[in-house]
């Protein structure tokens, strides 16, 4: 074996290996979001976090506006505390609700940011004050069944004919 | 006294076994030792890279294809039960990234690769060219048994990764030009859910681990081999069955520490 055409094909053997090491990390993985502008942290504190994890995206009208970066628990209040990270090119309002939501039924959960009107905007280390928690679908189910039995199971009512103020009083805007 | 016997024998076993793994140990310790000599003359590892790299490169891209077109199939039966085909793209990745990418090319490494080694350095010993370089002073673990043993290491995590990114085109094929499933989705699941840090760098860690121990097998066997054409041919077989074995229970105690308790 010709000692050129060996070193010409090792090179190009471990510039695929290279390749593929590169695409595993930048396609298939988030080396991406490694990259991720800085941004600024404020907090926000929920009732109830449902399966919201860290990384999951914050979006604001369906656009990735930032990341939840770490959630806790105040050992006092015993809420959910979720650090939030918010991209520099976005400012949001002081008044800004942030609620918790899923993308389909099954679907990962993301918080979800809706701007007030307000004239001052957040910045580094603020507190979201107004937020919404993630709905659970058991608590849904059993005020539902509830407030059917409650009824007296006389009239049949429609699964849409349920009064929809019930469901924001489940799990509403806590102030 | 039948007892006795069967005692003795299986002292004799432990004894042999203790033997084995120590001069095992001390072999890995004396191809460790030569690596300058490796690294100073590194024509002679790069051709070693060409046999068992290159030559590994069709096999490798190959299966790596098929298995990551089957798993996209197999994949869509259970998935479109729960309508959440769209998450095929994490299923194949990570399937792939973790476990498969490394363990299987690992394991045809092992027998396309560590087989060859295997089979040269035994012929060599056979051939008493090992001696005749003794005889010449030039040491046969520096300049015949090393520079096998890096070329496998420094393939083996590069085989692992391009088996990984053909599998994954592979299941791109099936699942997005074949079954329809939306491209968008499909890349974009699989990036939200694999881990840089904590599944690629895991699974290229798997394969350089995977590396050491069947170059280290595959050479040692070579070594080791009875002079005679049964010795190598009986070296060859233990290669592939020890190196294979040791592939998976390796595979079991990383995947342990690597990816135990951390939810997906």
């Amino acid at each position: 074996m010709n000692r050129n055409s060996t070193n010409f094909w090792v090179g190009v053997f471990v510039l695929l290996g290279l390749a593929a090491i590169a695409f595993l990390a930048l396609r298939v993985g988030n080396l991406m979001t490694w990259g991720e502008p800085a941004g600024y942290h404020v907090t926000a504190r929920f009732d109830n976090i449902g399966n919201l994890k860290p990384r999951a995206p914050v979006k604001s009208a369906g656009v990735v506006v930032g990341r939840v970066e770490k959630i806790g628990l105040d050992p006092k209040s015993f809420e959910a505390v979720a650090q939030i990270k918010i991209f520099p090119q976005f400012e949001f309002t002081k008044d800004t609700i942030a609620a918790i939501y899923s993308s389909g039924l099954l679907g990962e959960q993301f918080v979800g940011l809706d701007a007030g009107g307000d004239t001052v905007m957040l910045k580094e280390g603020d507190v979201i004050k107004k937020t919404q928690s993630a709905v659970q679908l058991e608590k849904l189910i059993s005020q539902f069944m509830f407030s059917k039995a409650s009824e007296g199971g006389t009239a049949q009512t429609p699964v849409a004919a349920v009064p929809a103020a019930q469901i924001p009083a489940i799990e509403g805007v806590k102030k | 006294m039948p007892i006795r016997t069967s005692i003795g024998a299986v002292g004799e076993k432990a004894a042999n076994t203790v033997e084995r793994i120590g001069y095992f140990s001390r072999f890995v310790v004396g191809v460790l030792r030569s690596t300058p000599a490796v690294f100073s003359r590194f024509s002679l590892t790069l051709r070693e890279v060409y046999f068992a790299g290159v030559f590994s490169l069709v096999i490798i891209s190959v299966s790596g294809l098929f298995v990551g077109m089957v798993l996209a199939l197999q994949g869509y039966e259970t998935l479109s039960i729960f309508g959440a085909t769209e998450s095929m793209g994490v299923l194949v990745a990570l399937s792939l990234v973790r476990e498969l990418g490394p363990v299987v090319a690992a394991l045809l490494f092992a027998s396309r690769a560590g087989s060859a080694m295997t089979a040269e350095i035994g012929l060599m010993k056979t051939t008493e060219q090992l001696k005749a370089m003794e005889m010449m002073a030039v040491d046969p673990i520096a300049r015949v048994v090393a520079p096998r043993f890096w070329a496998g290491v420094i393939s083996m995590p590069l085989l692992a990764a391009i088996f990984s990114a053909m599998g994954i085109f592979g299941g791109y094929l099936v699942a997005v030009k074949l079954i329809g499933i939306d491209p968008g989705a499909f890349w974009g699941q699989m990036q939200a859910a694999v881990d840089v840090r904590h599944d690629i760098l895991n699974g290229v860690i798997k394969s350089i681990v995977f590396g050491i121990a069947v170059s280290a097998i595959a050479v040692y066997q070579g070594y080791a081999a009875k002079p005679t054409a049964e010795g190598v041919s009986a070296a060859t077989t233990r290669t592939v069955v020890t190196s294979s074995l040791a592939i998976l229970a390796i595979d079991f105690i990383l995947t342990v520490f690597m990816f135990r308790g951390t939810g997906l």
